[in-house]
């Protein structure tokens, strides 16, 4: 079980806490404009990374924030948490 | 016209009042339900100066901007919630509520009367850490968790607000109504061992 | 029998720990032995001369003591009676009680007389994978095959009465965690616990000391056990210190979270009123690992025979019970520290006959131990052979050649009962591998020690390959110094020194991964690897040459380390047979994955307190009482109890449906509806979000009015539905189906917070603020009327799809005029506090109409006979809109919503996706069963082409004859067609697709 920095609340256990996928994949402005195939990337395609992964998280059980995470997915090292709509920290962006 | 009907506590068919006569010295925590607070989830920007000083003015109470802290007046408490949420707690009876909103009217703030969806068992006593911690992943300790500092998290699976009100240690604990029951039947069980004995907090 | 015949008397062995003034009494295998407080199960029968005590896994071969801790392979045994009892148990960790009762497993019927032994007569047919090999064909068969060969393999009964025990669960943090409280450890916690840190030290036996229980060397110049004592009086003295005997750290989880199991009553036996026992979920600033280290055999010929036991086993049963594993003994090593082993036993009285290196040069001060007790050392020699029937009789000795695998002509004899082995230490590196620590391969040791880890972390003492007592203090002192500095714990002065002993010389063990056999006897003996499984080197090189090249692959083929002690004493020899076999080096061949637990624990402390009742909490209404007092039978949804149907008078659940149907329609009928989710959206852009998040249009929604409103998940499939209201300006009442009502409420959280936070818009859950009864029927209007005297409830003053605010029976209100039965309802919401009275002021007043509460059995036909579609039943995450044929509910004019560009993929404009439509059975009886799948050609060869399936069935009682939705492939364009039904016990029912609107499809009765 992860302990996981909510910026807001601090150090919590992971039960605290929903997981939401990959962070940064932002909805198309006029999806009525897009061809199915882009449609479906924003859709379905996700990458599944070794490694690090900037992902978004909610602490659904706590202040009910969503913020990214960058976390390792081989050894579930978290490397930085930052706030929705911000941009990945230097040290983890890649 | 029907009988006037009776507003019933979310823990009322317990018959807590009437355990609460039977109290047990040597026990090692008490656990009462605090009912009919009246409560409002506020939601705002705390970096606007009228919605901090419209809190300051209906409460008393500085806006709390330190993360799972509460600011108390002895009459009303405010309890951080999250960055951009806080909980109000008063007395039955309080119109904080209604005078917040109206403070708030022109700015992008919210007051939601929430006073119905949550009751509070209160947990005081030597043991009321240790029952804590049987069902919250959280640190009670006393180096850890201090007076006025309140976290929301589960207790038995539970989503509960704690906030801890003196050094006791006593302990609210905010459950949502529909749980209430579940949560004294999964304290009662927890507690058994230490003794406890049922109380009448006001 | 003699009572305790093999018990050392106090002349030989002075400090035991077990208290011999106390007598306790217990049964094994039927009969009835004596031994004393501080004993365990297996130093008992041991002091009582029992010797075989188990039966191996495949070949049903005798086994008796090997260990005397958590690394026995071999002594399982069923502890308890009845529904107390706990299978497969090591008797060297079962604290004696007095009344204990224990039998041994796997041998039937009795362990000296076991039928399953064939097996080992016929273990030339039984080589390595032969239940694969053999019972995989025919496949149809396994099913029989794994019933006899899981009877055979009888590991011990699970009780068939629910557990009487209870067990519970607790969260603690410190700021060190130390496992293990052996000399290291306790050195660890000393240092850290003198900083002020939070320190918790737990240990798996029944007190602290670990290695310094059973060893007579001096700690700060004063017996281990007077050392032992001062340090456990200083830790318990320390506030912040816990001292947790009886404890195990069973796993180390990601980021220094540490689950503890601690028996609490097990040592007492049955009958406590206190959890039996207790698992600690730990988070720890540090953690450190001073679990020990678990010693190896040697894989040499004939070395199952009981009477075989680790070396450091034998001088534990000698040293801490001052019970005697033998007479005569012979010790059989490749490393100095046997020679400790010899020593002790000799002070004992046993006769030690000779100690057998591997090595040809001992170390100097083990030599002199042996020389001291004039025991003959035999260097660079081998045990070539034990002899005996049930258990070993003697040994026979060659010497070894110089390259280890070969022995050189002329034996010696040996008459022993006892041979102790000691194959070299492994440190105990399970915990720090479980969360991802990596090992690293110590040549000289022949062992893996720990590594790198990404936890704060580390391990001391023998756990980190130390041996020498010395260097585990000084290790464990400077561990528990930093470790608390790393937690901001220091302690202020001058550095103070910790406990010391003196430092032992030793020289390097010989690692010879299979002994010899006599010249010419190579394959007729049984070398043993894994006692447990019965694994032999023969099997390990059959597998290697067979192909199974990767550790993994081996421990499945084989079953080398699988089983209840998962190879802590054979996994190392495992691996160095296969790394000579494939001719790599033993890293190279590489570990199986270390993973928790490290011993097991009992499904009773997983589950903790949450069975029974508590099994997951419980949401009621706040009539829910009354719900009960009146005899509902409930439903789970979700978490929440909700009324199913309210039978009377020995009703069954048909006919007070049936009752309760008729009367919605014909008089009142009152529901509880408490559970929907109820959101309080305000904001400048509310509107906007709705328009968003529904498909249907928002923006003209006007103060009093309600909507109906369908939402739909990113991919265009049906999400939820429920009634909006729009409640003031900028603000809206959302309603949620029950079930989803905290997902939708995240939803719109989540949509706001990362999509569109520059909406403004608040939503916040009310769903527990308001208690929800709802009235239905043709007299719900004259009801309300009575009670309520500040709204006008007429069709005019509360129109369809309005809301009011005032007050019902003197409860401040809010009134809906919404239905889900398709007659005149009103959901009448009060704050939760009011639910009761409300009830039973509506109760009392509506007796004279016929008042009638109904469940949600009830709910469900009435909506149906409707057509209503219920989201999670008519939908299944596959259905659109289109689907459930409410194209009239998607808005054509919006840019955009959620889902709206899915809607208008190839795969949603097929005319042959599943649609809902109602069904009309042939027989107006015949009510099919939900999820019956629906066929066009009843006659096609089986698989048949399946079209759809029934999604809601009823009897319904106000028409009379059964309904039923279901989904239909391009259904919606083939109303009056037949297709059939083929039920489960061969019938095929025929049925007319139909609308879905069974009753009063004018919807007449709605604004009557």
């Amino acid at each position: 079980m992860l302990i996981i920095d909510c910026p807001y609340c601090g150090k919590r256990d992971e039960a605290e806490f929903h997981y939401g996928g990959e962070a940064h994949i932002v909805r198309p402005e006029n999806p009525s404009e897009l061809s199915d195939e882009a449609w479906a990337e924003y859709l379905f395609m996700r990458s599944n990374t070794k490694g690090r992964f900037l992902e978004r998280w909610v602490h659904s059980e706590g202040c009910r924030r969503w913020f990214n995470m960058a976390r390792n997915t081989a050894n579930n090292e978290v490397e930085a948490v930052y706030l929705m709509g911000e941009t990945p920290p230097k040290e983890v962006s890649k | 016209m029907a009988d006037s009907y009776l507003r019933q506590s979310a823990l009322a068919s317990l018959h807590l009042i009437a355990r609460a006569n039977q109290a047990d010295s040597n026990a090692g925590l008490s656990m009462g339900e605090r009912g009919f607070l009246c409560q409002w989830v506020v939601r705002g920007d705390a970096g606007n100066a009228v919605f901090a000083s419209a809190v300051k003015d209906v409460t008393g109470c500085d806006l709390p901007i330190e993360p799972n802290t509460v600011q108390g007046s002895g009459y009303i408490n405010v309890l951080w919630l999250g960055p951009d949420e806080w909980l109000i707690v008063a007395p039955d009876g309080s119109d904080a509520g209604p005078r917040l909103d109206e403070a708030c009217k022109d700015i992008h703030a919210a007051v939601t009367d929430v006073s119905e969806s949550r009751t509070v068992i209160v947990l005081a006593g030597e043991h009321a850490r240790d029952v804590l911690a049987k069902g919250c992943a959280l640190d009670f300790h006393a180096r850890s968790f201090v007076v006025d500092q309140c976290a929301q998290s589960t207790l038995a699976h539970m989503h509960v607000i704690v906030h801890q009100r003196s050094d006791a240690p006593e302990f609210d604990v905010y459950v949502h109504r529909s749980f209430a029951e579940s949560l004294w039947q999964w304290l009662e069980d927890a507690a058994a061992e230490y003794g406890f004995a049922v109380s009448n907090p006001v | 029998m003699t009572r305790q015949a093999n018990r050392l008397g106090t002349d030989l062995v002075a400090g035991a720990r077990i208290d011999r003034s106390k007598s306790i009494w217990f049964t094994f295998n039927g009969r009835r032995y004596e031994g004393h407080e501080g004993d365990t199960l297996a130093s008992a029968l041991v002091a009582n001369d029992v010797q075989l005590v188990a039966r191996s896994f495949k070949y049903h071969r005798p086994r008796g003591f090997f260990g005397a801790g958590a690394e026995d392979p071999c002594v399982m045994v069923q502890v308890g009676v009845g529904a107390e009892t706990l299978p497969n148990l090591r008797a060297t960790q079962v604290e004696l009680y007095d009344g204990l009762v224990a039998d041994s497993v796997n041998a039937w019927p009795s362990v000296n007389h076991d039928v399953g032994i064939v097996n080992d007569l016929m273990s030339r047919l039984l080589p390595a994978g032969f239940y694969y090999k053999t019972f995989m064909w025919p496949a149809s068969w396994w099913t029989t095959y794994e019933h006899v060969i899981r009877n055979a393999a009888g590991m011990g009964v699970a009780p068939k009465q629910p557990d009487p025990d209870t067990y519970d669960h607790m969260h603690i943090h410190c700021d060190v965690l130390i496992v293990g409280g052996g000399p290291s450890g306790l050195a660890a916690a000393l240092a850290a616990g003198r900083t002020g840190a939070r320190v918790i030290i737990v240990d798996e036996q029944s007190e602290m000391g670990g290695s310094i229980l059973a060893s007579r060397l001096l700690v700060d110049d004063k017996p281990g056990a007077e050392w032992l004592a001062s340090a456990l009086a200083e830790l318990g003295a320390m506030e912040e210190v816990r001292v947790m005997p009886r404890t195990t750290a069973f796993g180390h989880y990601d980021h220094n979270h540490m689950g503890l199991l601690e028996r609490r009553t097990d040592h007492l036996g049955p009958g406590h009123d206190i959890a039996r026992q207790r698992m600690w979920k730990v988070r720890a600033g540090q953690v450190i690992h001073a679990g020990g280290a678990i010693e190896r055999s040697l894989v040499f010929a004939g070395n199952d025979r009981p009477g075989v036991m680790l070396a450091s086993a034998a001088a534990t049963y000698v040293n801490r019970w001052a019970a005697r594993p033998g007479q005569k003994t012979v010790i059989f090593t490749n490393n100095d520290s046997a020679y400790g082993v010899a020593a002790d036993l000799a002070d004992a009285g046993i006769s030690v006959q000779a100690i057998v290196d591997l090595r040809v040069e001992p170390g100097a001060a083990a030599l002199e131990e042996a020389s001291a007790r004039n025991i003959e050392v035999l260097t660079a020699s081998c045990v070539v052979e034990t002899r005996g029937k049930r258990a070993v009789e003697g040994v026979t000795v060659m010497k070894l050649n110089d390259a280890g695998d070969g022995v050189v002509v002329g034996e010696r004899r040996f008459d022993c009962g006892l041979v102790a082995v000691s194959g070299g230490w492994s440190p105990a590196v399970h915990l720090h591998c479980h969360a991802g620590g990596k090992v690293d391969y110590d040549e000289i040791q022949g062992c893996f020690v720990p590594g790198k880890t990404l936890e704060a972390a580390r391990s001391v003492g023998a756990a980190n390959g130390q041996l020498d007592l010395a260097d585990c203090l000084t290790a464990g002192w400077q561990a528990g110094t930093n470790a608390a500095a790393d937690t901001g714990f220091r302690k202020p002065g001058k550095v103070p020194k910790g406990p010391t002993a003196t430092a032992v010389e030793v020289s390097p063990p010989r690692h010879v991964w299979i002994i010899p056999a006599k010249p010419g006897e190579e394959n007729k003996v049984k070398r043993f690897v894994d006692l447990q499984n019965d694994v032999t080197d023969a099997d390990v090189r059959l597998a290697a040459r067979e192909g199974y090249r990767s550790v993994e692959h081996l421990k499945r083929y084989t079953t080398l380390g699988m089983g209840t002690d998962q190879g802590k004493t054979s996994n190392i020899p495992g691996l160095g047979i296969l790394a000579a076999e494939l001719e790599k080096s033993l890293p190279d061949v590489g570990t199986t994955t270390f993973r928790p637990p490290y011993t097991a624990i009992t499904m009773g402390a997983i589950a903790g307190r949450y069975t029974g009742q508590m099994l997951e909490p419980v949401r009621r209404s706040p009539m829910h009482h009354w719900h009960e007092n009146h005899g509902a039978a409930f439903e789970d949804v979700g978490q929440w109890k909700r009324p199913w149907y309210y039978p009377q008078d020995g009703e069954d659940m048909h006919a007070a449906v049936a009752r309760e149907c008729l009367a919605a329609r014909n008089a009142i009928g009152i529901l509880d509806a408490t559970t929907l989710g109820k959101i309080d959206i305000q904001g400048p852009d509310a509107s906007e979000f709705l328009n968003r998040i529904y498909t249907n249009a928002w923006s003209k929604l006007a103060v009093g009015r309600c909507r109906y409103g369908l939402m739909l998940s990113e991919d265009g499939m049906v999400m939820d539905d429920g009634v909006t209201s729009c409640i003031s300006d900028n603000r809206y009442l959302m309603t949620t189906t029950s079930g989803n009502a905290a997902s939708v409420m995240g939803w719109l959280e989540e949509w706001l917070q990362t999509e569109w936070p520059d909406l403004k818009v608040w939503c916040n859950s009310i769903s527990e603020y308001w208690a929800t009864l709802t009235i239905s029927g043709p007299f719900a209007r004259d009801l309300l009327a009575e009670l309520c005297s500040d709204i006008d409830v007429s069709n005019d003053g509360l129109p369809f799809m309005s809301w009011r605010e005032g007050t019902v029976a003197g409860a401040p209100a809010r009134v809906f005029r919404i239905s889900f039965t398709g007659e005149v309802s009103f959901e009448i919401n009060v704050p939760a506090s009011h639910g009761l009275g409300l009830w039973q002021a509506l109760m009392t007043a509506g007796e004279k109409y016929g008042i009638t509460p109904y469940g949600t059995e009830a709910m469900h036909v009435l909506r149906a006979e409707k057509g209503y579609i219920i989201v999670g039943q008519e939908t299944d995450g596959t259905m659109t809109p289109y689907d459930l044929d409410m194209d009239w509910i998607v808005s054509k004019k919006k840019p955009d919503f959620i889902g709206k560009r899915s809607l208008g993929r190839a795969d949603f404009l097929r005319d042959d996706r599943k649609q809902l439509v109602g069904l009309f059975t042939e027989d107006p009886l015949e009510v099919l069963p939900e999820g019956a799948q629906i066929v066009d050609d009843p006659n096609a060869p089986i698989p048949m082409p399946m079209i759809g399936h029934v999604t809601s069935s009823y009897l319904s009682a106000n028409l009379g004859r059964s309904i039923a939705l279901a989904v239909v492939k391009g259904g919606i364009n083939r109303k009056g067609e037949t297709v059939h039904l083929p039920l489960e016990n061969g019938r095929t029912v025929r049925a007319e697709i139909t609308g879905m609107v069974f009753y009063d499809p004018q919807g007449e009765r709605l604004n009557g």
